[in-house]
């Protein structure tokens, strides 16, 4: 039960947050007239016609062609592009990294454990900012591409950027993703008649082979029909530049490395809370089962720790995104670098700040969406 | 301890393997930053820096620009004032730490203290020239900003947060609620655009907001939509017989929360305050982006200098030390509050 406010039956509530409104009402109008009185002195245009216009900026890399006197909208669409790129790598990476730095902290090896809670101490209490700078400066005084450090001989690390193996696709690339999906359905569809079939039958039909058997196949079968090639490229220094593989610019790799080296420390330390949690019960019931520390981390601890370290590390993976923003600060061209421009350019600030925070609220709403949807799947039988 | 390092072969091997790479990296540091470092040159001169590139660190550059990443353009015979301003927040704060239970002497305190950290920054009076704020920059900037969002943000977080649980009034709820997720949900960069872009057409024609009062007003509508978070959370784990207990007594909405309820509810979270203010710290690094100087950016401004371009990285290491040294004492400082407060709380 909660206190009632006093007078907050019935219509006196309403009163009140009827005043309330009314009061907040009165500021927006007020800031709404200033603005249009505003924009008609600075002779600013309103309305979203600038998207449609031809954008003056160059933008130094991006997924989708670009270039300078194509619209607004397309600079718009690249620079979110490229937000969704860092934020996709950073978490790809964060991840691993911080389960693995979480695990290391509670490792009994005193000298792992100690590195391991020095990089989550030092790294979560400077800004992040201070980061990228640093780790910015460090990647401009690496060799320059002639002398580049090789990584296995497949990465190359240099002042230029990072170089790693990629697909290259000789032709149209949507059968691929066609058929992907294909498969990804038919996969789930055979997924569940299995289910149902060993629910009647006792036996579960296999799966696997057949999943496998499609995506290879439907793949190898829709780059057949139409005639694309598909071949994995392993960079390799030719003349002045790298042939094959895909570069990541100096920007980029910094903050791609930047976002998942801070991000990483804080899933570490969720990570740590999560298997800290589990009551030690449960070690000793895996070590009375005769099992090894290792095998009882993986096969008892940690799949009750998730329950527990995914909601938290969902926050970190919007932080995540968020902080991509800061790309700006280092010169990546990201959705809010690109909207800087657009605003100096076309000094339409308000209908521009509008778009960074829809987008983001976007992003914010699908990652959410998504480990949610995971988060209930993990969730046991009754936690739903 | 050697069970813990040698347990086993694989534990011995990687003990083993750690620790060759830790002495093989921390020789090459301390050769960088310690042995072959250039400690001190002659003023204005890079050359013994230069002489030394690649081989051991250039701290001389920190001695040559200290003043200026510190207080970055405030008037160079007037630096003793933002000192000085610095020097009254930090004990303001420790003492704060010292005696958090005698509330009403530290308000006096604060008050007190931020007058004159006022007097101090503007001047005006007492023969002291006046600055204008446009001149402020470096670390007072980066304690100010952080300090005065946070002071604000708590108030502003207590009300969302109370709003966001007024079942009783709808309406408001929902107000409360969406400001809340839609803060939450934007990054700070944007929120300091819409200060340093959106905010100046919003005013009537004629009144122009000084561009750090714009990032400070920013800073604090961000600070409080994650504080209120902080604070439902505290407000959710008072027990239903606190309210009535209260209620019993015939205590109304107001005096049931600012008596019995915001009291246990905001103690509990201490710990998740202070851990606020650290990212709200080191948040204030943003502002660089629309163009002030707060630590970070002075920093960055020294290293412009033809004379001592190229070396950032000395520039930047010592910058994050000094952010170090602040947060990791206070995120010390809020882990002993947690464990005091669990103790009290089993008692």
């Amino acid at each position: 039960m909660r206190v009632r406010m006093r007078g907050t039956t019935g219509l006196r509530a309403w009163a009140w947050q009827a005043l309330a409104l009314a009061c907040l009402a009165a500021a927006v109008w007020w800031l709404a007239s200033n603005a249009l009185a505003n924009l008609e002195a600075r002779r600013i245009n309103s309305g979203f016609d600038f998207l449609q216009r031809p954008a003056a900026m160059p933008i130094g890399e991006s997924v989708i062609a670009y270039r300078p006197g194509d619209s607004n909208l397309r600079a718009i669409v690249v620079g979110l592009l490229n937000t969704l790129l860092v934020s996709a790598l950073g978490i790809a990476l964060a991840t691993p990294l911080g389960v693995a730095i979480g695990i290391a902290r509670l490792s009994r090896n005193w000298l792992l454990a100690r590195l391991a809670s020095g990089y989550v101490e030092y790294v979560r209490n400077v800004p992040l900012l201070a980061h990228l700078f640093l780790l910015y400066i460090l990647m401009q005084g690496l060799p320059s591409l002639r002398a580049a450090w090789s990584i296995g001989n497949v990465m190359f690390l240099s002042n230029r950027g990072l170089v790693v193996p990629a697909l290259a696709v000789d032709g149209p690339w949507w059968p691929v993703v066609v058929a992907i999906a294909v498969a990804f359905v038919t996969s789930w569809g055979l997924h569940h008649h299995a289910d149902r079939a060993q629910v009647r039958t006792g036996r579960r039909p296999p799966v696997l082979p057949w999943g496998i058997v499609l995506s290879i196949g439907g793949v190898a079968l829709a780059l057949a029909i139409v005639g694309t090639r598909i071949s994995f490229g392993i960079p390799r220094l030719d003349g002045l530049n790298f042939a094959g593989g895909w570069t990541l610019s100096p920007e980029l790799t910094t903050l791609v490395v930047g976002l998942s080296l801070y991000a990483g420390a804080f899933i570490a330390e969720i990570v740590r809370g999560g298997i800290l949690a589990i009551s030690p019960g449960q070690w000793e019931a895996g070590y009375a089962l005769g099992l090894e520390r290792r095998r009882v981390l993986r096969l008892i601890v940690l799949p009750q720790a998730l329950r527990l370290i995914v909601p938290p590390t969902t926050n970190q993976y919007l932080d995540l995104a968020k902080s991509s923003s800061l790309a700006i600060a280092i010169g990546y061209p990201d959705l809010v670098a690109v909207i800087n421009s657009i605003i100096t350019d076309t000094g339409q600030a308000i209908e521009a700040v509008a778009m960074i925070i829809a987008a983001f609220l976007m992003l914010n709403l699908g990652i959410a969406a998504l480990m949610n949807w995971w988060n209930a799947r993990i969730a046991p039988a009754g936690w739903r | 301890m050697r069970a813990n390092l040698f347990g086993g072969w694989v534990n011995a091997l990687a003990t083993v393997t750690i620790a060759v790479l830790v002495a093989t990296v921390a020789s090459k540091l301390a050769h960088w930053a310690v042995i072959d470092a250039v400690w001190s040159a002659p003023p204005g001169s890079s050359g013994p820096c230069r002489a030394a590139r690649g081989v051991g660190a250039c701290w001389a550059l920190i001695g040559e620009k200290y003043r200026f990443m510190l207080f970055a353009t405030y008037p160079y015979d007037e630096h003793w004032r933002p000192a000085l301003a610095c020097a009254i927040i930090v004990l303001l704060y420790l003492a704060t730490a010292l005696y958090r239970h005698r509330l009403c002497w530290l308000a006096a305190l604060w008050g007190a203290g931020f007058a004159a950290v006022a007097i101090l920054m503007w001047g005006g009076i007492f023969d002291l020239p006046l600055v204008g704020q446009e001149r402020w920059g470096g670390l007072p900037v980066t304690l100010l900003l952080a300090t005065v969002g946070i002071g604000t943000a708590l108030p502003l977080g207590i009300l969302l947060a109370l709003g966001r649980r007024a079942d009783e009034l709808p309406l408001i709820r929902l107000v409360c609620a969406c400001y809340i997720e839609l803060i939450r949900a934007m990054p700070l960069v944007s929120l300091l655009f819409m200060a340093s872009f959106v905010l100046p057409l919003f005013m009537p024609a004629g009144v122009s907001i000084d561009k750090l009062l714009r990032a400070q007003v920013a800073f604090t509508m961000f600070a409080a939509a994650y504080m209120a978070e902080v604070i439902r959370g505290g407000l959710q784990g008072v027990g239903h017989g606190q309210v009535e207990a209260a209620t019993a007594l015939g205590l109304g909405y107001w005096r049931t929360h600012a008596l019995i309820v915001l009291p246990q509810a905001l103690r509990s979270v201490i710990p998740a305050l202070v851990n606020t203010a650290i990212a709200m710290l080191k948040n204030t690094s943003l502002v660089l982006i629309i163009g002030l100087f707060d630590f970070l950016n002075a920093a960055k401004a020294t290293i412009v200098d033809p004379a001592w371009q190229g070396f950032g990285l000395e520039m930047f290491i010592s910058i994050s030390l000094v952010y170090f040294v602040i947060c990791f004492s206070l995120s010390k400082y809020s882990q002993r509050l947690e464990g005091q407060l669990g103790q009290a709380a089993r008692h």
